[in-house]
């Protein structure tokens, strides 16, 4: 290996905001909010970042899914910047985080500001279901409507994003035998860990007749399969390790990341990448769940189960329970919590390895958690530990 | 091969743009025949278009007539309204064309009810027309 650059990065801060359906504020406060508790955790003033990263930029075509840009945060916070990337060619949500990674390693800068903002629900409310395709409420007929780039291949036959999903698990069941009642485990574990969570939206009680009685959005993927938009930001400062400072709560250390394309290549490279730790020392799995099925097959790409086994290693629940062998989406995951979009898993990670998850920490304390985002080839996941 | 067809649908598609790329396989259609890039060099078909062939790194790649068979490699039966013109629920499936291993396109399963669809069920290409562009579909192959 040349060189292991993740041996210089720590995430010194993490920052939420409000998070809720429909909140209908404005996402450049919800950002601006986040941000601020985050440099704030890591025991920073906005006058040390002096790096901004961000996923997926602030012109984002997809209504709502893009709550604030890099210029937007840089006048909102008047930062002085040496460094900034946003865009949506990354390794995954989450590869925004791995750039800023390389970028304090390389000794640019010391500590980079890494946002991820959403206000999908409160834009959709005008917009009806429309929005998550069509972008804008319009005739078919007319030119402007038509679609190019990712959408070339998929509006013109009504592909929506959880049909991705659904072919997804369509193939999966087909070539594991795996059946609905497995992989309702994903949610309804998750929905345990939300009605502990105080910031997660949904956290009443879910049981499997509930699960096997809702209605389908794209077979064999009902409605508690795929995440819910909201509007909220997450923020993490990504450190220099020497530089970042004593805060009293322990510093989160970057083990290894996996940032090629494919979920299966990224896991592989991720464990390639770690010289210390292996799967079997992994304590808790934030692993990426926009669609149920995603959690499935990044638990077996990051090798927390065999090839295949997935379904039956969740079959019950036990296993992947906040008491179990290998807790999974232990904040609710976006199933839950909402489509936080691949920040949310990181920062429920830091969490749960700094003790801080409160109702819905893992006892004891996790050391190691992995953390993954994204899908097709777009993905990218990261091994974080106390030491 | 079967009579190729172009058929009428009786709602609106939402189009692609149309560009010196994709003409081929938007448009190529309209006699019923199915279009994807091949590359000149080594023979491996392309699809999305593209400009090189990501097997050789060639640039001549150029549009060539498939058989229009394949199977279907995943399917699922969307209940959810994504466009206001397209009624669910109807079949989204990826389909591996018959003259490549992993040569997939996104299509819509049609003429079957939705419960007979199966996975590695044999198919044919069907050209939906709406306005300048001929949508690729298909249907299960019907014994001769």
């Amino acid at each position: 290996m040349r060189g292991h650059f993740e041996d210089h990065v720590a995430i010194s801060g993490i920052g939420l905001s409000d998070v809720g359906r429909r909140l209908q504020r404005d996402p450049w406060a919800l950002t601006a909010q986040a941000a601020l508790r985050a440099i704030a955790d890591a025991g920073l003033s906005p006058d040390d970042i002096d790096g901004v990263s961000t996923y997926p930029g602030g012109a984002y075509p997809s209504p709502g899914l893009s709550g604030a840009g890099l210029w937007d945060v840089r006048r909102m916070l008047g930062l002085d910047l040496r460094w900034l990337s946003g865009g949506s060619e990354v390794a995954g949500q989450i590869g925004s985080v791995i750039n800023a990674a390389v970028a304090v390693s390389s000794g640019i800068v010391d500590h980079v500001l890494c946002f991820r903002s959403v206000w999908e629900s409160t834009h959709q409310m005008d917009m009806g279901r429309a929005a998550a395709v069509m972008g804008q409420r319009r005739s078919v007929d007319d030119d402007a409507a038509r679609v190019q780039g990712d959408r070339e291949f998929t509006v013109p036959f009504g592909v929506g994003h959880a049909c991705h999903g659904g072919l997804l698990a369509q193939r999966y069941f087909y070539e594991h035998g795996a059946t609905r009642e497995q992989l309702a485990q994903i949610a309804l574990v998750a929905r345990e860990n939300a009605a502990r969570n105080p910031d997660a939206v949904y956290r009443e009680p879910l049981t499997m007749d509930d699960y096997l009685g809702a209605r389908m959005i794209s077979e064999p993927l009902c409605l508690y399969d795929c995440d819910p938009p909201v509007d909220g930001s997450v923020v993490l400062v990504v450190s220099r390790r020497e530089a970042a400072p004593d805060t009293g709560h322990p510093p989160i250390l970057l083990e290894a990341v996996g940032s090629t394309p494919g979920i299966d290549a990224a896991g592989s490279m991720l464990w390639a990448r770690s010289p210390r730790l292996t799967p079997g020392d992994v304590d808790i799995a934030e692993v990426y769940d926009g669609w149920s099925v995603l959690s499935l097959l990044w638990l077996e790409s990051l090798g927390l189960c065999g090839r295949g086994e997935a379904a039956k290693f969740i079959e019950g629940g036990s296993r992947i329970a906040r008491d179990g062998e290998l807790p999974v989406n232990t904040g609710g995951g976006q199933l839950s919590a909402g489509r936080l979009h691949g920040y949310i898993q990181l920062y429920e990670a830091c969490l749960q390895l700094r003790g801080g998850a409160g109702d819905h920490q893992v006892k004891p304390v996790p050391e190691v958690a992995v953390v993954s985002t994204g899908a097709g080839h777009f993905t990218g996941c990261m091994l974080v530990s106390t030491g | 091969m079967t009579v190729p067809e172009v058929v009428a649908e009786p709602f609106a598609r939402v189009r692609p743009k149309i560009t010196g790329r994709n003409a081929h396989f938007w448009q190529g259609g309209a006699d019923g025949r199915l279009r994807l890039l091949r590359c000149q060099s080594c023979g491996t078909y392309l699809h999305p278009p593209t400009a090189a062939c990501w097997s050789c790194r060639s640039l001549h790649v150029v549009p060539e007539v498939l058989s229009g068979r394949g199977v279907v490699y995943a399917y699922t039966i969307n209940h959810y309204r994504w466009l206001p013109d397209m009624e669910p629920p109807y079949v989204v499936a990826e389909v591996e064309l018959v003259e490549q291993e992993g040569l997939r396109l996104m299509t819509n399963i049609v003429e079957c009810p939705l419960d007979q669809v199966r996975t590695g069920m044999e198919v044919e290409v069907v050209f939906a027309q709406h306005g300048d562009v001929y949508i690729p579909l298909f249907r299960p192959v019907t014994a001769a």
